[in-house]
C-alpha cells in the first residue's frame, strides 16, 4: 500500500434549506459521514444514481463544496493540506494540485477562446508562467500529450467534435501540473467510440504522469474497465468499497447486485430480471432512517429500518454497509456471471 | 414477409439547404418496420438517426430538400396507405403527427411545456387527436399515468413537469405519446439520460406495452447493449447510410460490417475486464466532405485504395436475412433489379 493522496474522514456535506412550515431549518445531507482514501497514482471510481451525492463528494474533495464535518487531508511528495482549513495562498496552491474535467464538453469550453487560449488560462491565472513564450511551450506540451496538434490550437471551440473538445478539457485540466484529479462523468456525453478514446486517454495520463483520479461515472461497465478500485454511493453514505475486480466478481451489498444486473448486456438472450430496482433514490431532504436503501431492498428486514450499517471488511479491502450480507451471494447475478462459452462462437 | 410493413422506408435521401450549400444528412436508407415490430437504429452523433425518424412524421425543418424517389409508406393496419412525403396540408400531417406516430424524446424536460401542468398537455393532444371529451380525455390520461407506474397518477396529473423526477418524466412523456394509441412509436434516445436502474424500468414498459398494444417501435439509440435488450431487428447507421441491418441476434454476434464490429469493441464488456477499449479510429468526417465511395473507408482498416474510396458498396445479403454495405462482406451481392 502506498500512501494516499486523499484520505477523508467522516465527511459531511450539508446545505441548510429554507424553514419549513414549523419553521424548523431543514438540513440536507449530500454526503453523510464519508471516509475513504485515494491512493496516489490510482483510478479510483465512484458510482451511483443521481442524488446519491457523488458529485458533491467530488467538489468537497476539490474543496469547491462547503465541508461542514470531518475532514480532509491532501497530501503529496512537497506539500499536505488540509482541506477543512484551507484558505488564502495554501487554497491556491491546492487549486494548482487538484482539478476537475467536466461533462458537457460542450458547455465546458467558452465559445469566444481560442483553444491555445482556453488550455492557458490557468497558467496565467495562477501566474505559474513568466512569460508568454514558456505559457505556449507548456500549452503546446500538453496539447500534445491529448493529441491536439498547432492547427488545432487556433480555432475556437465550436470546430470541435465531442470527442476532441473533451481533450481540449483535459489539456485545461493538466496544464497546472495536477497531481489530483476528479473526472466528473467525463464521457458520459460522449459516443461509444469516442468514449473508449477518451478512457485510453485518461488511462495513458495516469500511468504516465503518476496522477491519481477520481473518476465520477454511473455507468459501471465504464468504472469496471478503467478503476483500480471502486466505491459505491447511495444517498450519501458508501455502500460499499472494494478493488475493482472484487466487487465485480462478488459485490457484497444487494444495491451494488442491483446496479450491476441493471446494466442491459449485449447477449439478447441473456436477460436478467432476478435483481431489478423497483421505484427511484428518495429525496435527500427526507432520507428513510436505519439503512438507507432498505426502502428499496427486496431482503430488508425490521434491523434494517433501524440501525445504521457500518462499513465492515469482508475481504481485503473491500468493505460493505450491508447488516446481512454475509447471509446471500449475489455473485450469481447474471449480469455479472462470465459468458457462456457458447454465446459468441 | 407477407404482412404488409407498418412503414415502408425507400431510398430515402434528405439534404438541408444551408449558408454552406447542400448538405446531405441522409442517402438512399431502406427499411420496412412490420406492426408489433422493434427497430433498433444505432449510429453515432451525426450518423443522420434521428433526422431519419423526424422525417417519418416531416419533422425537419422548412430547409429539408427530399431527394427524388424517396419514398415514405405508411401503412396503419386495416387503413389506406399515406405517402408521408406528399403530404402538403398542416391538417393532413397531424393525422401522422401525434395521431398514427408518436414520439419520445430524450430529454424529457425539454418536451413539456413548462407552465402547463403535465395533465393539461395530455387532455390537449388527445383533444386534437380524437373526439374525446376532457372528462374522458383526463380519465385516460390518469389511467395511462397509472399504467406506466406513476404512484399517485391523479395527483401527479396536476404537476408540472419540474416537480417530476427524471424518471417519472419519460414515464409521463411514454403514458402521453401512447395515449393516442399510436400505430408506431418513435423513441428517440428515451433512456440515454436515465440511470441505469430506471433505464432497465424503463425498457421493461416499454416491452409490455408493444407486446399489450401491438405498436411497432422504432429505437434510436447509441448503445448497443439497450438495443439487444429491446430490438427484435437492427440497423446500422453511418454517416446518413445504412451500413449494416438485420436481426439483433446476428448483428451482435457475427457483425459483417468493419464500423458494426468497431462499435462493438468499442463497448466495456462487464465479463471480459482484460479487453482493451478499442475505439474506432478517428473521427466522424464532416456531413460538409463526405467521402466518396465507401462512406465509412476514412476510419475502417480494411480499406483498399482504388475501390472503397471510389465504388460505393451494394448490400450484399447473407442467408440470415443481414444486409451488409461493404466490399468485403462475405455474402453475395443480390442484384438490385429482379433476375
Amino acid at each position: 500500500m502506498t500512501d494516499p493522496v486523499i484520505s477523508a474522514r467522516d465527511l459531511t456535506v450539508s446545505y441548510t434549506l429554507g424553514r419549513g412550515l414549523l419553521g424548523a431549518k431543514t438540513q440536507l445531507h449530500a454526503v453523510d459521514g464519508i471516509s475513504l482514501d485515494i491512493e496516489k497514482g490510482s483510478f479510483f471510481g465512484l458510482v451511483g444514481e443521481s442524488g446519491s451525492g457523488k458529485t458533491t463528494l467530488g467538489r468537497a474533495l476539490l474543496k469547491a463544496a462547503p465541508i461542514t464535518g470531518g475532514s480532509v487531508e491532501y497530501r503529496d511528495e512537497e506539500v499536505s493540506h488540509d482541506l477543512r482549513d484551507l484558505s488564502g495562498a495554501a487554497l491556491k496552491d491546492y487549486r494548482k494540485r487538484a482539478q476537475l474535467i467536466f461533462q458537457d464538453p460542450y458547455a465546458a469550453l467558452s465559445p469566444r477562446m481560442t483553444v491555445r487560449d482556453i488550455i492557458a488560462e490557468p497558467l496565467e491565472v495562477m501566474g505559474l508562467t513568466k512569460s508568454r513564450a514558456e505559457t505556449d511551450e507548456r500549452v503546446r506540451e500538453i496539447a500534445g500529450r491529448c493529441r491536439l496538434n498547432l492547427e488545432h490550437l487556433r480555432r475556437f471551440p465550436h470546430a470541435f467534435s465531442g470527442g476532441q473538445r473533451q481533450r481540449i478539457s483535459i489539456a485545461r485540466a493538466l496544464v497546472s501540473g495536477p497531481r489530483f484529479i476528479v473526472a466528473d462523468e467525463s464521457v458520459a456525453a460522449l459516443d461509444v467510440s469516442i468514449q473508449a478514446d477518451v478512457l485510453n486517454l485518461l488511462r495513458a495520463i495516469q500511468q504516465d504522469m503518476g496522477i491519481s483520479f477520481l473518476f465520477i461515472s454511473h455507468d459501471l461497465s465504464v468504472v469496471a474497465h478503467t478503476c483500480d478500485h471502486v466505491a459505491v454511493m447511495y444517498l450519501g453514505r458508501l455502500v460499499e468499497t472494494a478493488p475493482t475486480r472484487s466487487l465485480f466478481a462478488r459485490p457484497l451489498h444487494p444495491y451494488t447486485s442491483a446496479l450491476l444486473s441493471a446494466i442491459p448486456s449485449l447477449d439478447p438472450d441473456e436477460t436478467s430480471q432476478a435483481d431489478k430496482l423497483e421505484g427511484e433514490i428518495p429525496s435527500p431532504t427526507a432520507p428513510p432512517p436505519g439503512c438507507k436503501f432498505h426502502t428499496r431492498c427486496r431482503f430488508a428486514r425490521d434491523a434494517c429500518k433501524r440501525d445504521v450499517p457500518q462499513l465492515r471488511e469482508l475481504a481485503p479491502g473491500h468493505r460493505v454497509a450491508c447488516h446481512f450480507t454475509e447471509e446471500f451471494d449475489f455473485s450469481r447475478a447474471p449480469a455479472v456471471a462470465p459468458r457462456r462459452a457458447d454465446a459468441t462462437a | 414477409m407477407t404482412e404488409t410493413p407498418l412503414i415502408s422506408v425507400k431510398d430515402l435521401s434528405i439534404r438541408f439547404r444551408t449558408d454552406e450549400g447542400l448538405i446531405t444528412a441522409v442517402e438512399d436508407v431502406s427499411f420496412d418496420l412490420a406492426p408489433g415490430e422493434v427497430l433498433g437504429l444505432v449510429g453515432e452523433s451525426g450518423s443522420g438517426k434521428s433526422v431519419t425518424a423526424k422525417a417519418l412524421m416531416r419533422l425537419n425543418g422548412d430547409n429539408t430538400v427530399y431527394g427524388e424517389g424517396s419514398s415514405i409508406v405508411l401503412t396503419p393496419p386495416g387503413e389506406a396507405p399515406v405517402d408521408v412525403l406528399a403530404l402538403r396540408r398542416e391538417k393532413d400531417m397531424r393525422r401522422v403527427r401525434g395521431g398514427a406516430i408518436s414520439m419520445i424524446f430524450q430529454e424529457p424536460m425539454a418536451s413539456f411545456a413548462p407552465a402547463i401542468s403535465v395533465g393539461d398537455q395530455m387532455v390537449e393532444q388527445l383533444q386534437i387527436h380524437s373526439s374525446m371529451t376532457k372528462a374522458e380525455a383526463k380519465e385516460l390520461s390518469i389511467e395511462m399515468l397509472a399504467r406506466t407506474g406513476i404512484p399517485e397518477p391523479a395527483r401527479r396529473f396536476t404537476q408540472y413537469a419540474f416537480e417530476f423526477s427524471g424518471g417519472m418524466r419519460q414515464r409521463a412523456m411514454i403514458a402521453m405519446a401512447l395515449s393516442t394509441k399510436p400505430r408506431l412509436l418513435i423513441a428517440d434516445e428515451p433512456t440515454t439520460a436515465l440511470d441505469v436502474t430506471i433505464q432497465a424500468q424503463v425498457i421493461d414498459l416499454m416491452k409490455d406495452l408493444v407486446t399489450e398494444f401491438g405498436m411497432g417501435i422504432l429505437f434510436i439509440t447509441h448503445d448497443l447493449g439497450v438495443i439487444a435488450q429491446t430490438a427484435d431487428r437492427v440497423a446500422v447507421m453511418y454517416l446518413g447510410r445504412l451500413v449494416e441491418t438485420g436481426t439483433v441476434r446476428e448483428v451482435i454476434r457475427n457483425p459483417g460490417h468493419p464500423y458494426t464490429r468497431g462499435l462493438i469493441d468499442a463497448l466495456p464488456k462487464l465479463h471480459d475486464l482484460d479487453a482493451p477499449l478499442t475505439p474506432v479510429p478517428g473521427d466522424i468526417p464532416s456531413p460538409l466532405n463526405r467521402p466518396p465511395g465507401c462512406v465509412f473507408h476514412t476510419r475502417c482498416h480494411m480499406a483498399e485504395k482504388g475501390l472503397c474510396d471510389v465504388k460505393v458498396p451494394e448490400y450484399r445479403i447473407r442467408e440470415t436475412g443481414q444486409s451488409i454495405a461493404c466490399h468485403f462482406a462475405d455474402a453475395p451481392v443480390t442484384a438490385k433489379e429482379p433476375a
